[in-house]
């Protein structure tokens, strides 16, 4: 039945590359959808200028244009930071040489996190205020309430829309193939052109994606279970 | 950026001297895909909300299959998987059908964007308000002119800003084209880039240009809304 012809550690390995790239995307766009749903509530102009540009420069534009965008220029921009830094500084002599799997996770960290921006903004803006003046009064502070009263109940509001962009991302790491990246499709591709089997290891490729998608949908019902703990529902 | 202007413009635009590239094989890889797509999505929708588990089952295969893997995948398999099968090759027709790579995405894009309409509308009309579908099964309607007239009009309606959504993804999607040698916008950038050895230039152009189509598309969906939703207007 799964005759992988001798194809089976590579294809493990792309499976693994695949999922470790989507898992650090995964971190490095929360990160950013945190900040940047911080900047557009802010009251400050300059902040909140800066997140809407980003969020609607990047939501316009498709992820595989903005990928081989970022991916070429990233290293031409390193290139002439460190040139820059070396005629300054004679002294030092460096060079940032990045990997394709190191820039994948910055492209595709920084274009998620646009959308992980207005999943939080939205989730952000459904916690009562009062719980966080009322937190503020008894003087917890600012990072406290984060953690404390923000983050816990904002998690619940978000999960929905960070189930999607998790989904979206896994998806999305599919096309770092096509900046080189050897990762599963790359892997059933070789196999594919080496067997004459191509239509056999693409099917292959699509089963670890449905498998993958299938198994974090568990985990997602699962963390749903966990963050909406103590919330009554209205029984229809 | 210049150069790349003044060399590329017409075939980022619509046609490189040959054949039709740039952005009028973008929208022509849009429409279409998702007209067919549209098409698939309404009697699908009817069918993933049936009660006979033999006719929901398969569309609920089909919408899982197709949410579940990346439409790389999708179009992989499509384009250089089934050419490989043998009775394909042997087949006069579908020989020719999968030979030619711009039927094959036509093909991945459809399927793909049917699923993922299909879940969309299927979830309008599971929210079609009860009292509607009582008050015309009293007056005597039969089912096809009961989904006719009363359920496909207000769940395609309540539908429309999910739809909208998934057409702007499409139009992300087609970018996906320019891997197997179709002449989109994107392959054209990245031609240019090949030639000047410029990527920030060549795909800020690309980046530009898609840019643009996104935001036509997100007034005109706008302007739809306000004329089909009209009636939600507080």
């Amino acid at each position: 039945m799964f005759d992988l012809a001798g194809y089976g550690p590579q294809i493990l390995a792309g499976t693994i590359t695949t999922v470790e790239l989507s898992l650090l995307s995964l971190v490095v766009s929360f990160v950013i959808g945190l900040l940047g749903a911080s900047a557009k509530l802010s009251r400050n102009r300059a902040l909140n200028g800066i997140a809407t540009v980003y969020t609607t420069l990047i939501r316009g534009v498709p992820d595989l244009v903005l990928m081989l965008l970022i991916f070429y220029s990233l290293q031409i921009w390193i290139n002439d930071l460190t040139d820059y830094l070396n005629n300054v500084q004679s002294s030092i002599d460096f060079e940032v040489q990045l990997d394709p799997f190191t820039s994948g996770i910055i492209t595709i960290g920084f274009i998620y996190g646009a959308y992980f921006t207005e999943t939080f903004r939205g989730a952000f803006q459904s916690v009562p205020r009062g719980q966080l003046e009322a937190a503020r009064a008894i003087g917890m502070s600012s990072l406290l309430v984060f953690r404390r009263i923000l983050f816990p109940q904002m998690m619940r509001y978000a999960l929905p829309g960070l189930g999607n962009n998790w989904q979206v991302i896994l998806k999305a790491t599919a096309l770092v193939s096509l900046i080189g990246l050897s990762d599963i499709i790359e892997a059933c591709k070789n196999a594919g052109n080496g067997t004459f089997r191509t239509f056999y290891f693409m099917c292959v490729a699509g089963v670890v994606y449905l498998v993958l998608t299938t198994l974090s949908n568990g985990v997602l019902m699962l963390l749903a279970r966990r963050y909406n703990i103590g919330v009554r529902r209205a029984v229809l | 950026m210049i150069y790349i202007l003044q060399h590329y413009w017409q075939a980022l635009l619509w046609s490189d001297g040959y054949r039709m590239t740039g952005l009028a094989m973008t929208l022509w890889l849009l429409v279409i895909s998702c007209a067919i797509g549209f098409c698939l999505a309404v009697p699908l929708a009817v069918a993933r909300n049936a009660k006979n588990p033999l006719i929901w089952f398969p569309v609920w295969l089909y919408t899982f299959l197709f949410r579940g893997t990346p439409l790389l995948v999708q179009l992989l398999i499509i384009y250089t998987g089934v050419y490989t099968l043998n009775f394909v090759h042997d087949h006069e027709m579908l020989n020719a059908f999968f030979r030619q790579a711009i039927n094959c995405t036509i093909l991945a894009f459809a399927l793909n964007t049917g699923a993922y309409t299909t879940e969309i509308f299927a979830g309008a009309i599971r929210d079609t308000a009860y009292g509607e579908v009582e008050a015309a099964r009293s007056l005597g309607m039969p089912p096809f002119t009961l989904y006719r007239r009363i359920i496909l009009p207000g769940a395609l309606r309540r539908a429309l800003p999910v739809y909208s959504n998934e057409v702007i993804l499409m139009l992300h999607s087609t970018t996906l084209a320019f891997a197997v040698t179709v002449p989109d916008i994107l392959k054209i950038a990245n031609d240019a880039y090949s030639e000047t050895y410029d990527p920030f230039s060549a795909f800020t152009i690309a980046a530009g240009i898609y840019l643009c189509v996104s935001f036509v598309l997100i007034f005109g969906f706008r302007k739809a809304e306000q004329h089909f939703l009209a009636f939600l207007k507080p």
